[in-house]
């Protein structure tokens, strides 16, 4: 009965935190949310390994400067040693050098093609959020369309499709750059802009947005100021899982060989070289396999962190 | 409703053992910025039969105190520090989940201020109240739903028999407000604990259920412990009032002395600052607000949490909490004044 | 169709106001009922008066006050604003009205944009109103505001979620002070807050009011803080008003048996004084369906036959004194 209703504090314990400013430095809402991120361990150090993994692509080269197309055959098919310490492939290649190169590409092309994926949500989600009746409609038929499709049959056809084209206009590796990019991240805005239009529709009718509409705001200034500042916690969350999800894809295109040419090296593509030599040199594969799902798994754990720390019903 | 109000103020300080003793009462919260103190050292005692208010503003320990009786307070991240909850000389809490379970409801029944949230939507409200009759009471189903729609009717739901198949969506709010009423006494508890049951209600609705709870009260013969910052609804309700401030009772008293003679300055305020209907002809006085806002549990300060706010506060006030005295019978006072 | 005038200059006067919801369903989004929110509000508030406009959830009072200052748009009647038609007016001429007609709103923690600073809040109407010539100016005024609603200078770097329901309600207050309107739409300005701030709130819109001339319509469903502040009261009921009068007549005298009924219902805080109640039977009927005729005719206690075949007007009783029943006044 009313025994076992959960019993919610809300209205009594946390508020008497809030009577009175008593800190002497404002506490933005940035602000708070890093401190609530901070006390979520597992992201935390999620973050680290993250930013280390970025260093390493960037810095990776002039650290450790072995060529990466460097072909030695004596030295073939070698498990880690001093000179080769993630070994070689069945080039001689070192794969040390491969992978940081590789995890540039892979890194670069997640937080592209999230950066697409979240820009095209947001634009549809905010139009959708913003104008009621049939625009609406039409968007999210749209979405729900976008939704419904095969995504990987699609990917790649579109692939096949534009390759050469691409190829033409921004060169071998910046044409499948662009390509992988802009079909990865326009096969995954939906989620963001459902998630958008979901956000703008409850947020318009607060009253701080009404309150701006009394002050004679113009409907750019109250979803530039007001509704989407509100509106992207979440989907900073949905964006982190965004890329996570398309450095999955990045290696799966490269796995089926219709990523980058082959003689570049991504972390999907070694993992498809060293399909062949799993029994003899399980390194190969381990390793750009490691990558990957660390990369995924630190994002995903960042992603959590967020939720937790950007969590609307804990600003507003 | 005010007819039993005079014959129980004066049993309020009898002999008998209270129904409900909390004493010394401290459970406190623990916070990313620390300890909140949200019931901090709180005594009162209900006896049987009677009405006592529980008033006083959010974040006063109200609810807190009235949770905890049931023990449904959340542990982490509440804890209780100190003080006994004595039920029917029982101390409550070190007792087991099991052993609450067979306190809550049968003797011991809460309604909410959220008459919507409180029921749970994809139920009938037929099945609901059955299954509190079913488990305490040990009755089949069919029995137990004969006995919802007896209780239906008690609380003057129209057509009982037709509504009990209904779910939570098709009531009104004071309606669903019947409806949990319905399922509290639907095992005759000794008390019934009512958290702002009329808060979210229109005052005209809000008139209806009082009503109710009075009938139901004469009826069943129960105590009622009403927790509310209403005070025209404590003094049309209410035997015996306590007043709460930042987790302390700062005053209890029988209602007409309360109302007649308030002692504490934060309840002199308290009833000052209400606008009056009643009082259209001698209008358009200032209202005397009390200045500043609710201190932070937080970290309170050693005085008398009130201080800050208080016109009569004195250099002694920030150093010491008063302790509770009795200024007259059956009120007590929590100031140096 | 002449409504109720009060004494002095008309500042605002509702003629018929009406604002009816579609309800959509379907696939299609076909409209298929309507919720006749407001049915047919008229009345006039006098410059530098305060009216007060009281009724139970539902009765359409907030709507009324979104109606005129178009937030929703009205389905039809007229708003006029010192004799200008509210109603039909474009984006630039609202754009300018926006700085004769203010609002303050009920919830303290949703009125307040979160990601804002106070001073970005206050000063965001000096903005759009290019009221400040530079940054200082723009500072100093909000400086101002800060001080003539009861807050510190140094508040206006902080977020809202730093402050208490009644420091966030000064916050909003001065935020519609800063373009110094002439009519503040307060709608339940003080229902969400504890009773010891109620009390501060309400002096400090009686203050400002006699500061800035200011002229309220103060929407609420508490009778007895609309009782302290107004100088003439309205009763909403289901989309109607039932009764307007003076505010002391009103509550001295009220003619509709609703109006009776509300003020009898109200809990007095003084165990002393016994008065008869009026239980009202049965809940407010839905909306979407109002009852025919006199929309109170179903709860009524003096209810006769014909109240549920004709709709009664509203009329003066007594000077001033308006009230819409076929049998009082």
């Amino acid at each position: 009965m009313a025994g076992s209703t959960p019993a919610s504090l809300s209205a009594d314990a946390p508020r008497v935190g809030a009577a009175a400013p008593r800190k002497s430095r404002p506490v933005t809402p940035a602000r708070e949310a890093w401190r609530r991120f901070r006390r979520h361990r597992l992201a935390v150090a999620s973050g680290i390994v993250l930013i280390v993994m970025f260093a390493a692509v960037a810095l990776g080269p002039i650290i450790w400067p072995v060529p990466i197309n460097d072909i030695d055959f004596a030295a073939k098919l070698q498990g880690p040693s001093w000179a080769h310490p993630l070994g070689t492939d069945d080039l001689g290649q070192d794969l040390l050098a491969r992978l940081l190169y590789g995890g540039r590409i892979s890194l670069a092309v997640g937080l592209a093609a999230m950066v697409v994926a979240v820009v095209v949500g947001i634009l549809v989600g905010a139009l959708a959020g913003m104008s009621s009746g049939r625009v609406d409609a039409v968007l999210m038929w749209l979405t729900d369309l976008f939704l419904s499709l095969p995504q990987l049959p699609l990917l790649l056809l579109v692939i096949y499709l534009f390759r050469d084209t691409m190829k033409g206009i921004f060169g071998v590796e910046g044409g499948a750059f662009v390509l992988i990019v802009v079909v990865i991240g326009g096969l995954r805005w939906m989620p963001v802009a459902r998630l958008v239009r979901a956000q703008f529709l409850s947020l318009r009718e607060k009253e701080f947005v009404e309150a701006a509409r009394a002050l004679g705001a113009s409907k750019t200034r109250q979803v530039v100021q007001h509704i989407l500042p509100n509106a992207l916690g979440p989907v900073i969350v949905a964006g982190t899982i965004d890329v996570a999800a398309a450095i999955i894809a990045e290696s799966t295109l490269s796995f089926l060989g219709l990523g980058f040419p082959s003689d570049v090296p991504t972390w999907g593509s070694v993992l498809r070289d060293a399909k062949d030599y799993l029994d003899i040199a399980p390194h190969w594969a381990l390793f750009p396999g490691a990558a990957i799902f660390l990369a995924v798994l630190a994002i995903n754990f960042i992603g959590d962190g967020l939720r937790d720390a950007l969590d609307p019903r804990r600003v507003l | 409703m005010r007819s039993t109000r005079a014959e129980s103020s004066d049993a309020s300080v009898c002999v008998a053992e209270p129904l409900l003793d909390i004493r010394g009462l401290k459970t406190w919260f623990k916070t990313d910025d620390g300890m909140v103190r949200a019931v901090d050292g709180v005594d009162l005692h209900i006896d049987r039969g009677e009405t006592l208010g529980v008033v006083g503003e959010s974040g006063c320990g109200k609810t807190v105190t009235a949770r905890s009786v049931l023990k449904l307070i959340d542990m982490p991240p509440g804890r209780f520090e100190d003080g006994e909850i004595l039920w029917q000389g029982r101390n409550l809490i070190p007792l087991e989940q099991a052993e609450m379970n067979k306190i809550r409801a049968r003797e011991i029944a809460i309604i909410f201020q959220e008459p919507m949230t409180s029921l749970n939507p994809v139920y009938t409200v037929g099945d609901q109240i059955a299954e509190v009759i079913e488990l305490h009471q040990k009755l089949s189903r069919k029995q137990a739903l004969v006995g919802a729609a007896e209780m239906l009717r008690l609380v003057n739901i129209p057509h009982p028999q037709r509504r009990v198949h209904d779910y939570p969506h098709q009531f009104s709010g004071g309606m669903r407000q019947r409806v949990m009423i319905a399922m509290a006494l639907s095992c005759q508890p000794k008390l019934l604990i009512a958290d702002e049951p009329t808060t979210a209600l229109d005052v005209t609705i809000q008139a209806q259920i009082l009503e109710l709870m009075q009938e139901m009260k004469d009826k069943f013969g129960m105590a009622i412990m009403l927790i509310t910052h209403a005070m025209g609804v404590v003094a049309e309700t209410c035997q015996r009032v306590t007043v709460m401030y930042a987790g302390k009772v700062v005053e209890e008293a029988p209602v007409e002395a309360l109302f007649g003679n308030p002692r504490h300055p934060y309840t002199q305020g308290l009833i000052r600052s209400i606008p009056r209907v009643d009082r259209a002809a001698e209008k358009k006085q200032r209202l005397e607000a009390i200045a500043g806002t609710v201190p932070s549990l937080l970290d309170p300060p050693p005085g008398c949490r009130f201080a800050s706010r208080c016109k009569h506060a004195m250099e002694v006030c920030t150093r010491a909490m008063p302790p509770l005295k009795e200024v007259g019978p059956g009120h007590f006072v929590r100031c140096v004044l | 169709m002449s409504g109720p005038q009060p004494s002095g200059e008309t500042l605002l006067s509702v003629r018929d106001l009406r604002k009816h919801f579609a309800i959509t369903g379907g696939v299609f989004s076909r409209v298929v009922d309507k919720v006749h929110a407001v049915d047919g509000v008229s009345f006039d508030i006098a410059a530098g008066e305060t009216l007060g406009l009281v009724g139970e959830s539902g009765c359409g009072k907030s709507t009324t006050g979104r109606c005129i200052l178009r937030l929703i748009e009205p389905s039809s009647g007229e708003v006029l604003f010192q004799g200008a038609d509210v109603t039909k007016m474009k984006t630039d001429a609202l754009r300018a009205l926006r700085r004769d007609m203010q609002i303050i709103f009920q919830d303290p923690y949703a009125s307040l944009n979160p990601r804002l600073t106070v001073g970005a809040i206050i000063g965001e109407a000096l903005t759009i109103h290019n009221l400040a010539a530079s940054r200082q100016a723009l500072e100093d005024r909000v400086v101002q505001l800060l001080e003539t609603v009861g807050l510190q200078p140094d508040h206006m770097r902080r977020f809202p979620h730093e402050f208490s329901g009644g420091q966030r309600q000064r916050i909003g207050i001065a935020r519609a002070l800063a373009v110094e309107p002439k009519l503040v739409i307060c709608d339940e300005p003080v229902s969400a807050l504890d009773v010891s701030i109620q009390a501060q709130v309400i002096n400090l819109l009686e203050d400002l009011q006699e500061q800035f001339g200011l002229t309220y319509l103060f929407i609420a469903h508490d009778l007895s803080v609309v009782e302290h502040i107004s100088t003439r009261v309205a009763v909403m009921y289901l989309g109607r008003v039932v009764e307007i009068a003076p505010s002391r007549d009103l509550y001295d005298n009220p003619l509709h048996p609703y109006t009776e009924a509300l003020l009898s219902a109200v809990p007095i805080p003084d165990p002393t004084v016994k008065r008869k109640r009026i239980m009202l039977q049965g809940d407010v009927p839905n909306p979407i369906r109002p009852p025919s005729g006199c929309h109170f005719h179903t709860r009524c206690p003096i209810a006769k036959p014909d109240c549920a075949q004709r709709v009664p007007e509203l009329r003066e009783s007594k000077p001033g004194h308006w009230v819409s029943c076929h049998y009082r006044g």
